[in-house]
């Protein structure tokens, strides 16, 4: 059964809250930006800083190890750059190199100091891997804070400065904003927020604190202030049902439930979110879709009886039958068939065939439509070339009123100018 | 066997021939990835891969490579999916897509492995560090030897490696340097990418037991990216990246012995060791040899800017005698600083008389010899075409013709300068009027 968390647990789970805060928060930008996988770099490059702070200090002591890891982690982003502008070393290449080669030597250096020192083996350094929120203490998390207060600030006071950054760097950078300076304070708040996460979360995975709640609020929100708020309410979630999961079940390191928790989130928020979310877009792809087969429906039922009507080939006229759409559409005869039968299921055709009201005025404005919409791309393709779209009265739709009557004008004129399909029939038959 | 004050026991040396193995294989594959510009989703692929490998073990109940190599097939194939289809319908920027994709597998990987796969042969040790250490403690008998288990499953891989490489060179190759050419050519990119991608996760799974998840991506990249550094041309560089991985492995575990620690960790820092030598000292590609050349080019250009100077003073002399303060003897001091600067001046200097350009002598100072008037005519020549070039085609105003010439004229060779003079028909004078030396 859950129960009530006790005071450490309490103490932990506000940590771990506040760590995803910051990370939502500051990784947001980082997605926006383009910059994921040096938040990954840094955490990785983090490591051999994290085993020298120790040695050199001699014992475990968090500002020390911290401090050291903000130097190396900082540094390697710094080698990424100068890889990147000085030598043939493409980015990716230098991303893959520095955090390996950084990992390495962490790994040298971890091992050194559990074979060789005699407290290494209780340092519990190997936790910095995969990360151990039981250890955090009141002081930790009031550090915590202090450094997420920070970020905050940091971004509400350069708010304007950052989105711009975020989403055109080189207007801002045209536009005379300091774009360098910029990216170097983006960077040093995703270095402290990084070292921050560290002892929670491990070096393997800190990366993921950033980019999981930025890039699954994405999915809910175009507004960046939005996404600033909903990223950090998931980073909260992300941290908190993480710690209290991994409270639970003994024997698990804490980073990799925290991810998960993240990555659920994130697949909820592809899943569910909307307008870019995979349910939501299938929503509005079928709903197209069907707009789209109703329509050529509409346009094919119309076109049918239409050659009905001018050409007498069938008595009474007033009555579509599937061989008259399979000859006007050239249609093979079952799919004719089909196709009326789908037009008295919708309720556009009676039983015997013939046009309801309903239908005549859908399919009217159907083709007339479609037909305005082939004349302007004759007339006006530098006008309904940006606009072409297959659903004809979506494309029109938005025409200037005057345009749409030179159109139906010319073609009236043409006899071109669809009637209601109805209106042929004799006054007998229609009420 | 003692090698530099260490003592290398037969197990460690069962581990570097593992960590040979391993690096060779990992190098000569990485070539292409760092080529294609795929390390990182080479990266991705070696975390992506935990989650299969354990699932595989779960199902099978060993260590079987074939479910483990199945499982990291999967493992792999659903990365890039899974990235590629973030990137596309979703939006999702592709480093995001990519972060997104193998931090969660990987962190699945790891939960897997310590709730269900605790203390049995996969640990989280394993994941970090690999298996490399203890290598020699896991034998199976072969003939008369001792073999390390996992060394049985790296050597058919690192020969399965080798033939890909040799059977699929052209297509790689192609693929690799121009995708665009290779489908114009019906070559079929995508395929020769998904072929080259699960060839990448049979190799990281191989190596998985031995270097660990995350190092391996040490061995992928760095090798590589030292090659590319080292060649041009694609056999040498997959040779390089071969050595390189050698020396990393033989190296790393003799440095492992010495300071007690980790062999994978210690094979990618001197990976890295090599990388940054590759860096500095590359024989075209290297900061050092870069450096070297821009100061070359800088001394060349200063010293030409003398000479022509010189040559300008002699003009000047036979044209207008009494103007003395600008015919009187050149102080070689003063000239050096005007073209370049103290130190830059002075070595410029050192250098042409070292040539012959020029000569001192006591009562006219600085002059040029027969050698060096015949190089400043060809620079002075250059220089009046290209002003006459830039007048004749170009609406410039006069006294914007001289300094893009001055810039130009020190890489405006003989048949370049054959060239303007064709097609300006041979001008006598430059548009300030001044006469255009004939050809030396």
């Amino acid at each position: 059964m859950f129960a009530w968390p006790a005071y450490n647990t309490l103490v932990v789970l506000a940590g771990a809250s506040l760590l995803g805060m910051a990370g939502g928060l500051v990784g947001s930008f980082a997605v926006l930006r383009r910059r994921s996988l040096l938040g990954d770099a840094l955490a990785h490059a983090a490591l051999p800083g994290l085993c020298l702070a120790f040695l050199l200090v001699g014992r475990r002591s968090l500002p020390a190890m911290q401090a050291g890891a903000l130097a190396t982690g900082v540094l390697g982003v710094i080698v990424i750059a100068l890889l990147r502008r000085a030598t043939r070393v493409k980015e990716d290449a230098a991303i893959g190199i520095v955090l390996s080669v950084a990992f390495g030597a962490g790994v040298v250096l971890l091992r050194y100091i559990q074979n060789e020192t005699t407290e290494g083996s209780k340092a519990g350094l190997d936790a910095y891997l995969f990360g151990k929120t039981a250890g955090m203490i009141a002081a930790d998390v009031v550090f915590i804070a202090a450094v997420a207060a920070l970020c905050a600030a940091a971004v509400l006071i350069l708010f304007k400065e950052l989105k711009l950054v975020a989403f055109d760097s080189a207007f801002a950078h045209v536009q005379g904003w300091p774009t360098l300076s910029l990216d170097l304070l983006l960077l040093g708040l995703i270095a402290v927020s990084v070292v921050i996460s560290l002892p929670a979360v491990g070096v393997v995975l800190t990366a993921a604190l950033l980019i999981l709640p930025g890039a699954a609020a994405r999915f809910w929100t175009s507004r960046l202030d939005r996404l600033l708020v909903v990223a950090m309410l998931f980073g909260l979630l992300t941290g908190a049902i993480g710690t209290l999961i991994s409270a639970q079940v003994a024997g698990l390191p804490a980073g990799p439930l925290i991810v998960l928790v993240g990555a659920a989130l994130f697949l909820i928020s592809a899943l569910a979110g909307p307008r870019r979310g995979a349910v939501a877009r299938w929503i509005a792809l079928t709903l197209q879709r069907r707009q789209l087969a109703k329509q050529r429906l509409l346009i094919a039922l119309y076109e049918a009886s239409d050659l009905a009507k001018t050409q007498g080939l069938l008595p009474g006229a007033q009555v579509i039958t599937a061989g008259a759409l399979a000859v006007s559409e050239a249609m093979p005869i079952a799919k004719a068939r089909r196709d009326v039968r789908a037009g008295q299921r919708a309720g556009l055709l009676d039983r015997a065939g013939a046009w309801t009201e309903r239908g005549a005025s859908q399919a009217l404005a159907a083709v007339r439509a479609q037909r305005i919409c082939r004349q302007a791309l004759r007339d006006y393709p530098e006008l309904m070339v940006s606009r072409f779209d297959l659903d004809y009265s979506a494309a029109v739709a938005d025409l200037p009123r005057e345009l749409l009557e030179t159109i139906e004008l010319k073609l009236r004129r043409e006899g071109a100018w669809p009637d209601n399909p109805r209106s042929g029939m004799t006054a007998g038959t229609s009420p | 066997m003692n090698v530099l004050g260490v003592h290398l026991s037969e197990a460690t040396l069962w581990s570097m021939a593992v960590g040979i193995v391993t690096n060779v294989a990992c190098a000569v594959l990485g070539c292409h990835l760092v080529l294609r510009r795929l390390s990182l989703l080479g990266d991705a692929i070696s975390h992506a891969v935990l989650p299969g490998i354990v699932v595989g073990y779960l199902l099978s109940g060993s260590l079987g490579v074939l479910t483990m190599l199945a499982g990291a097939w999967a493992a792999a194939i659903l990365t890039s999916l899974l990235t590629d289809s973030l990137t596309r319908y979703g939006n999702v920027p592709e480093d995001a897509s990519m972060g997104v994709v193998f931090t969660s597998l990987f962190a699945l990987g790891v939960v897997l492995v310590s709730r269900y796969a605790r203390n049995v042969h996969i640990d989280a040790d394993c994941v970090l560090y690999g298996l490399i250490d203890t290598a020699a403690l896991d034998v199976v008998a072969v003939a008369r030897w001792y073999v390390p288990r996992v060394l049985l499953t790296l050597a058919p891989v690192l020969l399965a490696t080798l033939v890909f490489l040799a059977v699929f060179w052209k297509e790689l190759k192609l693929t690799s340097f121009d995708p665009a050419l290779a489908a114009a050519l019906g070559f079929r990119p995508r395929m020769v990418h998904y072929l080259f991608m699960g060839m990448v996760a049979t190799v990281t799974v191989a190596s998985f037991e031995a270097v660990g998840s995350i190092l391996v991506i040490a061995m992928l990249i760095v090798p590589a990216a030292t090659a590319q550094l080292l060649t041009d041309r694609l056999l040498r560089m997959v040779v390089a990246a071969a050595c390189v991985g050698a020396i990393s492995a033989i190296v790393g575990c003799w440095g492992a012995v010495r300071w007690n620690t980790s062999a994978a960790g210690m094979m990618a820092v001197v990976a890295g060791g090599q990388f940054a030598v590759a860096v500095c000292f590359a024989p075209r590609y290297g900061l050092l040899s870069k450096l070297w050349h821009t100061w070359q080019l800088g001394l060349r250009i200063v010293g030409e800017d003398v000479v022509a100077r010189l040559f300008r003073a002699e003009e000047l002399a036979r044209s207008a005698p009494r103007t003395t303060a600008l015919t009187a003897p050149a102080r070689a001091g003063h000239l050096a600083r005007l073209a370049g600067g103290p130190i830059a001046g002075r070595l410029a200097l050192a250098q042409l008389w070292w040539r012959g350009d020029v000569a001192f002598r006591g009562d006219t100072g600085l002059t040029l010899t027969e050698r060096g008037r015949r190089l400043a005519q060809m620079l002075v020549r250059g220089h009046r075409l290209w002003e006459s070039y830039l007048g004749e085609h170009f609406a410039l105003p006069l006294d914007h013709l001289h300094e893009p010439a001055e810039r130009l004229e020190h890489y405006l060779g003989p048949r370049l300068q054959e060239q303007l003079a064709e097609e300006l028909a041979e001008p006598g004078r430059d548009p300030h009027g001044r006469e255009i030396p004939p050809s030396a």
